[in-house]
């Protein structure tokens, strides 16, 4: 009986695909303005969320998030067995400290902007393979926090480089469930950690696109799917430059979902929001598939996502010493059946 | 990279053609020309500065130091209300070369960690940006100084 849930080389097929039964989005006040403001469940008025720190708010945003979620389902926090959630924060902090406040069992995860999806495929594993019954996966980001760790104090004078991406503050959470109403995870791809030797940490769409092409391709060759099998194919976070160069790896390995596919990054923000490249951060997919996706699917407008959450697993210190940006891409299918 | 061989090597050649061919060119023109005007309109506020303390009677080096006092004091306040950045998005150079950009760098730094504590957050880590310039200011002062020593004698 071994295997029957793997096919091809990267790719689970669940045999009883888990269900989202619930889902739940916060974001910041820049992402609130952006096109897809009004489909968030809690737009914040400003950083802080009545914190001290950015950190504080950003772990907030997390668990208030799940609250939301389970609100939503009409279940409490005890009534959930496993937490699995990661951030872009050094040890995960904002995922420990919710999991702390929300007293949850936890499996952190570090998968930097591909922990949506990463945190869905081991959720509908854990459901499907029979060991839980309800788990919450979920991330988030923050622009503030992200840019101290990773770039400059935030007061600092510095012109961004036209390359540069907008870490976006939003959180999403998806409750998994072995039964139940909503759209269903039906099949997920482990992406491949790929390095095509990019070094400008102020350019991740060049360094995140060749792994988010490897992943499209292993899970539509590992289940014999064309690429127009999906209503929308969406990347997480490639931003505008990530996602021309996708466009372009995709005619030169033969994929053409290019009427349905498009990037979290790139649909978040309005042009004229000063973001550069576009969006990035954990919370980009999450609150995308979080809020106008999962909403949309629900409504019965959208049948079969595939949502590719791509993360860029360098850190300031690797950098420093000289090496590459090395990326991955996790690939969740959801689909209404 | 991990074992690079040459047909890596070439892929990763190829990819860098394609990265490059998709990304957009830099403002250069209207980057430049923000840099010019606020940083010619930073250093016209300390030459007016600078007249106005040698017409109550300074000397010209008294004059210079009392200017560069009170540019560190502006650039700092800016700073602290939030508006330093936001010049300094546009104009890059022309915000950070004058020595307001200094300030700009130890007081942001300053503000940024003051939340881990005065200690471990401000005192350890104001010079985070600015370290590197005092570093290397201080070494290449010495090694003139040592120049001129050597030079003189």
């Amino acid at each position: 009986m071994r295997d029957i849930k793997k096919r091809g080389k990267q790719t689970v097929v669940f045999e009883r695909p888990p269900v989202i039964t619930s889902y739940a989005s916060i974001v910041g006040p820049k992402e609130g303005q952006g096109p897809f403001g009004n489909y968030f469940d809690q737009v914040l008025p400003d950083y802080m969320f009545g914190e001290r720190t950015w950190e504080k708010a950003e772990s907030k945003m997390l668990k208030e998030t799940v609250k939301i979620a389970l609100n939503k389902a009409g279940l409490t926090e005890n009534e959930i067995e496993v937490m699995l959630a990661g951030d872009l924060l050094n040890q995960t902090i904002s995922a420990n400290y919710a999991a702390r406040d929300l007293n949850l069992p936890l499996l952190g995860l570090y998968g930097a902007c591909s922990t949506m999806a990463e945190s869905m495929l081991l959720g509908a594993m854990l459901v499907d393979g029979g060991f839980f019954n309800r788990v919450i996966a979920g991330t988030c980001s923050h622009h503030h926090t992200a840019e101290r760790q990773f770039r400059f104090p935030t007061e600092q004078g510095i012109q961004p480089t036209i390359t540069t991406q907008w870490t976006a503050t939003a959180a999403g959470a998806v409750l998994i469930e072995a039964s139940g109403q909503g759209p269903r995870i039906t099949a997920a791809t482990v992406g491949r950690v790929i390095d095509m030797g990019q070094k400008d940490m102020s350019n991740m769409g060049s360094a995140m696109a060749p792994a988010a092409v490897d992943t499209i391709k292993a899970h539509m060759d590992d289940l014999g799917r064309s690429p127009d099998y999906y209503d929308l194919v969406v990347t997480g976070d490639l931003g505008q430059i990530g996602k021309a160069i996708l466009e372009e790896l995709f005619a030169v390995k033969g994929i053409v979902p290019k009427p349905s596919y498009n990037d979290c990054g790139v649909l978040l923000y309005e042009e004229s929001q000063d973001v550069n490249a576009g969006g990035s951060g954990c919370g980009c997919a999450a609150c995308m598939l979080c809020g106008p996706f999962l909403k949309k699917m629900q409504e019965g407008n959208m049948q079969k996502l595939l949502l590719i959450a791509t993360g860029a697993l360098m850190s300031p210190t690797s950098i420093f010493q000289g090496e590459s940006i090395p990326a991955v891409a996790h690939a969740v299918a959801i689909e209404m059946v | 990279m991990p074992e690079v061989n040459n047909h890596k090597l070439k892929k990763i050649e190829e990819y860098e053609d394609l990265a490059n061919r998709c990304k957009p060119k830099p403002p250069v023109v209207k980057n430049s020309i923000w840099a010019f005007v606020v940083g010619g309109l930073i250093c016209t506020l300390g030459q007016v500065i600078q007249n106005y303390f040698m017409g109550i009677g300074m000397s010209r080096q008294d004059a210079s130091s009392a200017t560069s006092i009170v540019m560190i004091f502006l650039a700092a306040l800016a700073t602290g209300v939030g508006i330093y950045d936001e010049l300094g998005k546009r104009a890059g150079a022309g915000s950070i070369v004058p020595i307001t950009g200094f300030a700009n760098a130890i007081v942001a730094s300053a503000m940024e960690f003051k939340r881990e504590g005065y200690i471990f957050g401000v005192g350890a880590r104001i010079f985070s940006v600015a370290g590197p310039t005092l570093v290397f200011g201080f070494a290449v002062a010495l090694f003139i100084g040592l120049l001129k020593v050597f030079i003189s004698s």
